[in-house]
């Protein structure tokens, strides 16, 4: 009893509806994605912490399933047909069972505050995006300057090459070009050396 | 066209900076190298990859200033379950309760042994001796009078019921022919077999096989009269596990269902003429008939491991096969039809169980 009332204290009011949530997300709204954000955070800090976890495990396991969220919804393949809530639930919920069985701390059942659902194939899928991701991130970092900013204005920020010219002096545009090529060459050697 | 060139190309294709013109060119040249559709879907796809993680970082960006924003320390404090006070005390105190209790304990031993608690022992020892004793002298007993009740048997005293053991026996051939254990008519004098309407008929032991546990039974009274088909038939392979099974038998004056599964494809001591089957049975259904859902006789029900629960052990149907074939020729005098028919896989299990009992016999022996 006492549990059930203190989720719907802290829940009460500022949840967006999960169709606000939605478009909310299709059109990059930042209003909604703090609304979503403040209105779940609590239901995750409480699976978290009450199943050994930290308030920065819940950090980081509940910012992950919002990144899970968000590309379902932009890929286009999010239907409607569980509760957003119900969702993020699950999906942290799996989540943090991965997380505690990587530290080997994972002692039988997990203590639970929702229902939840089978999110198995959306974690793996999320998972395996992530493994490419943060093999990106560390290509780049060993990238070094200037490359890792003409490639990042150039491809992340889509500056012109007119834009990087000028940021670097460059003063004739294909030797610029020529720097750019060679960057990306370098970069995709980097990121295929790790696979 | 140099390397960089071609790249600045497949980046103008894929941002849509062509012309239509330039467009079409390029997309027949990728039509006909495919080296060059290669390198477009590969500068593509790590283009994307790019975006993707600029995207992801900037997300991760609002997202952790959206956190910032958040008093998690408070949430914290209110989401925490508060255990009982019993673990709150343990958790905070346990190192002091545990030397407190270690105290505790070694000053009870401590007492103990100087108050001479520990010199107490021999006395116990003793009596347990004398118990034990007591049993070897009660089990010396019991070996006697069992002794002596097989010497009854064998001389052939009637010294008990009518009936001295009994069994389960099923029809195997519509003139007669029935199957039990070996151990079921082991050492009798002569052997009765009843049906489930009460009419009881001699039959004479026709071929064991003491190593299947099989032996092959058959009818010799003037009153039988001959079935017309059996509507069972016996399975030649081997039954795989987690088949449901049941099986009809007597441990009682009437005949008696039982529901299980097959659980293991060896029997007991790892036996591989045998099933391990979880069922329920009791003395008096060895011999038995074991059937698959569809009806066919897959083994023949000889024991029950003592110690554990829903262990029932049943010979493969192979074996009772094997001893049909090893039997000598002159040894009967009808032949052994065996069914290859089996008429009861779609009928629902009661009127499977219908139809069967009317084929599985109480084995009596004298």
């Amino acid at each position: 009893m006492y549990k059930v009332l203190i989720v719907s204290n802290v829940l009460k009011g500022s949840a967006p509806t999960d169709s606000e949530v939605i478009l909310g997300i299709l059109n990059n709204s930042e209003t909604v994605l703090e609304r979503l954000y403040v209105a779940y955070f609590p239901m995750v800090l409480q699976l978290i912490i009450n199943n050994s976890g930290s308030e920065d495990d819940a950090k980081d396991i509940y910012q992950e399933a919002i990144i899970v969220l968000y590309n379902k919804v932009k890929s286009g393949d999010f239907e409607l047909s569980s509760k957003l809530k119900t969702f993020i639930y699950s999906v942290c919920r799996r989540l943090w069972l991965k997380r505690l069985n990587q530290m080997s701390r994972y002692g039988g059942d997990i203590h639970d505050f929702q229902d939840h659902l089978p999110v198995e194939d959306e974690v793996e899928k999320h998972h395996d995006r992530d493994l490419q991701l943060n093999q990106m991130e560390s290509a780049l970092k060993q990238l070094g300057e200037p490359c890792r900013t003409i490639i990042e204005d150039f491809y992340m920020h889509d500056r012109s090459m007119q834009e990087i010219c000028a940021r670097f002096g460059y003063t004739n545009a294909d030797n610029a070009k020529t720097q750019k090529y060679k960057c990306l060459q370098r970069l995709k050697k980097l990121f295929f050396q790790h696979k | 066209m140099n390397d960089r060139d071609l790249q600045d190309e497949i980046e103008r294709y894929l941002n849509g900076e062509m012309s239509a013109q330039e467009r079409a060119a390029f997309d027949i040249l990728r039509n006909q190298d495919s080296e060059l559709d290669r390198k477009v879907n590969e500068h593509r796809q790590f283009i994307g990859l790019l975006k993707q993680f600029s995207e992801r970082r900037d997300l991760e960006q609002r997202l952790n200033a959206i956190h910032a924003d958040i008093d998690v320390h408070a949430l914290k404090e209110e989401l925490t379950e508060r255990p009982s006070w019993v673990v709150q005390l343990w958790r905070n105190h346990h190192s002091k309760i545990s030397v407190a209790a270690s105290i505790a304990i070694f000053a009870m031993l401590t007492t103990l042994f100087f108050t001479g608690y520990f010199n107490d022992h021999s006395s116990n020892l003793t009596q347990l001796r004398m118990q034990i004793k007591q049993q070897e002298q009660r089990t010396a007993q019991l070996d006697h009078k069992t002794n002596a009740l097989i010497n009854d048997i064998k001389k052939g005293k009637k010294v008990m019921e009518p009936a001295k053991f009994g069994g389960t026996g099923f029809i195997i051939s519509p003139n007669g022919y029935l199957v039990t254990n070996y151990h079921v008519i082991n050492g009798a004098d002569s052997v009765y077999v009843q049906n489930a309407a009460g009419e009881a008929y001699h039959a004479k032991v026709v071929y064991t096989e003491p190593q299947y546990d099989v032996a092959l039974l058959k009818i010799d009274d003037t009153t039988f009269r001959n079935f017309t088909a059996l509507p069972y038939s016996i399975k030649k392979a081997e039954s795989d596990l987690g088949e449901d099974v049941f099986t009809i038998g007597y441990p009682r004056n009437d005949a008696v269902y039982g529901k299980g599964y097959l659980s293991s494809s060896t029997g007991f001591h790892d036996d591989t003429t045998a099933y391990q089957v979880s069922i329920p049975v009791n003395p008096g259904n060895s011999g038995g008939p074991l059937l698959d859902a569809r009806g066919n006789v897959i083994g023949i029900i000889s024991g029950k491991q003592s110690l554990m629960e829903g262990a029932a052990f049943a010979i493969k149907s192979q074996y009772l096969l094997k001893a049909i074939k090893n039997m000598p020729p002159d040894s009967i005098s009808k032949k052994i039809n065996l069914t290859n028919k089996n008429t009861l896989a779609s009928l629902n299990r009661t009127q499977q169980i219908k139809r069967i009992k009317n084929y599985v016999y109480q084995v009596k022996v004298y």
